[in-house]
């Protein structure tokens, strides 16, 4: 069997096991069932991608008023990529450091809302989501009050002489990488809480009663136990926040610019279609190869 | 001693992030009470209740956040729909072709927002639809559809069988067990769907954006004012919002509590008693 035939249509693996004497009434059932919404997104998310496929192969020289000419214009690619290529390492370079960031601070906070929190854990998990409750861009522009250079904490910065006379933390890069690790942090600490809440504190106890200190304890319990939610938290934040272009217009310059205000600018300001469904299958390509490389490496798929 | 130590490291730790999570809330709020010296300034100037007195005073604004509801509606009632269905399929019936279904309602949750919006618009240029209030809902359903899947399955999936089972054992037709017994028992999942179909489509900002034309919802309207300058109502449809939101959980989780509570006084009055 081939890989492709392999994902199309394999027989079900876990079939439900209906009671057999209903299962001949209810075969077209599941499909009646599944068809509009399956329809919804071959439609309009299927369909969209292969004419993205199109379109990032269409004559550059065209134009959206005089149409584009189908050439398999594959130089599109390396045209693209030679034009904005330090945008697209940007990109991967401050979601990196902001996951590094993320992990840091979201490993201990799911820790110990999972295990200490007692009875008051259901009262912090609802402080870790509620920066969802409000609008992402009205809270991402409170970031802009925050790091002022009028404000208080670029001031204490100056006293304590951490940030120059003139120094700013607005309009630079870690003005970005800390609203990306803002903006997403919840995504990682969900999941992560998730696999540490079903993590035995017996195992500790034991792994303890047998003379493993702390650190150890966490390297050979509580670390591998927790793979699963470190992996599916890792992807949850990399890939919007590689993906994310609202950080680096609301609190960065165009030096900061990732790949998304590219995109943004090719599709909506300077028209240029081909280029801009290039760059955005460049970088979907990059995102799945980082994201495959990595579950192959951490070894599981019981997170997809 | 130490594990005394271990113990408040951690939970210290874990507050100063929950710190770093909420302070842009607390400032959202507090903006909402501040007068700006000018309309690009994002400093505190001077105390004011206007914004909440007269938070429509920018009536563009107004008509984005009315919109935003509008979409949202649709989106989620076509969303919450779809996705129902196909989760019952997906927990309660064997088909053919699973693992393909898996994939189509897994992908839109692991493509970047960007590409999704990106390939959306090229294929309504290329079929020469015209962008605005439709195409933002078309989108929005397709964004939303796969998260009441997965939120209704794990409904469905942690229900007892038996308790429907027992429906049918006592006479009770195939609809009326539907009717009296599945469907009270996952409709909290169902809401729980709608609301997080909502919230996601209300707060869209990067589909929407390539996809509006010319329709302003209110991210895209809060995105165009950066440029020009935040009107500080904004953010008392930021605080407002958060604080609604605030609201729906904690009446659901005081619900969820009293169901609870009495489901144990139920369990505890012995057989025979009222």
């Amino acid at each position: 069997m081939t890989a492709l035939a392999h994902l199309g249509g394999t027989p079900p693996t876990t079939p439900a096991a209906p009671a057999p004497d209903r299962r001949r009434r209810h075969r077209l059932l599941p499909y009646l069932l599944l068809l509009p919404g399956a329809a919804w997104l071959l439609v309009f998310f299927a369909l969209p991608l292969l004419q993205l496929a199109a379109a990032s192969l269409y004559d550059p020289a065209g134009s959206l008023s005089t149409g584009y000419a189908m050439t398999w214009a594959v130089g599109n690619y390396p045209d693209a990529l030679q034009a904005y290529w330090p945008q697209f390492l940007r990109s991967f370079l401050y979601s990196a450091i902001a996951l590094v960031l993320a992990l840091l601070m979201g490993y201990p906070l799911a820790y110990a809302i999972a295990q200490k929190a007692g009875r008051w854990k259901n009262l912090l998990l609802v402080a870790v989501v509620a920066p969802m409750f409000t609008s992402f861009l009205v809270r991402t522009l409170a970031w802009k009050t925050i790091l002022s250079d009028n404000g208080a904490l670029v001031g204490l910065l100056r006293d304590v002489h951490l940030l120059g006379p003139d120094g700013r933390l607005l309009a630079t890069p870690v003005a970005v990488v800390l609203g990306l690790t803002y903006n997403f942090l919840p995504f990682l600490v969900l999941p992560l809480y998730a696999s540490l809440e079903r993590l035995d504190p017996r195992l500790l106890e034991a792994a303890s009663d047998l003379y493993a200190n702390p650190l150890r304890a966490f390297g050979r319990v509580t670390l591998p136990l927790s793979m699963p939610g470190l992996i599916a938290g890792t992807l949850l934040f990399f890939i919007p926040a590689t993906g994310d272009y609202i950080n680096a217009e609301l609190l960065g310059t165009p030096n900061e610019y990732m790949i998304g205000n590219v995109i943004d600018s090719a599709f909506l300001v300077r028209l240029d279609y081909p280029q801009g469904a290039a760059l955005s299958f460049l970088l979907m390509a990059a995102i799945l190869a980082i994201v495959f490389t990595y579950l192959r490496r951490a070894g599981t798929e019981e997170v997809l | 001693m130490r594990r005394w130590l271990a113990d408040r490291w951690v939970m210290g730790v874990a507050l100063l992030v929950l710190g770093y999570l909420t302070l842009p809330i607390l400032v959202v709020a507090g903006l909402s009470f501040n007068r700006p010296s000018s309309r690009l300034s994002y400093d505190f100037n001077e105390f004011t209740l206007d914004n909440w007195a007269r938070p429509c005073a920018t009536a563009d604004m107004c008509d984005a956040v009315v919109r935003s509801m509008e979409i949202g509606l649709i989106a989620t009632v076509v969303s919450t729909v779809l996705g129902t269905l196909m989760a019952f399929a997906l927990v309660r019936h064997g088909f053919r072709g699973r693992s393909g279904i898996n994939g189509l309602i897994f992908l839109p949750m692991a493509t970047p927002e960007l590409v999704m919006g990106t390939s959306l618009l090229a294929l309504f240029v290329a079929a020469g639809v015209p962008q605005g209030f439709w195409t933002i809902v078309i989108a929005h359903v397709m964004f939303c559809v796969s998260f009441v899947v997965v939120t209704v399955k794990a409904r469905l999936a942690g229900m007892d069988r038996r308790l429907e089972e027992a429906a049918m054992d006592l006479y009770a037709s195939e609809w009326q067990t539907f009717r009296r017994i599945t469907l009270p028992l996952v409709l909290p999942g169902i809401v729980a769907a709608a609301l997080l179909a909502f919230s996601l489509s209300f707060d869209d900002f990067i589909i929407t954006n390539f996809n509006a034309g010319t329709t302003v919802t209110f991210p895209m309207y809060v995105w165009g004012a950066a440029q020009r300058g935040i009107p500080p109502q904004v953010n008392v449809i930021g605080t407002a919002m958060f604080v609604i939101a605030l609201l729906l959980v904690g009446a659901s989780s005081l619900r969820g509590r009293r169901a609870r509570r009495a489901a144990l006084a139920v369990l505890a009055t012995p057989a025979g008693k009222p």
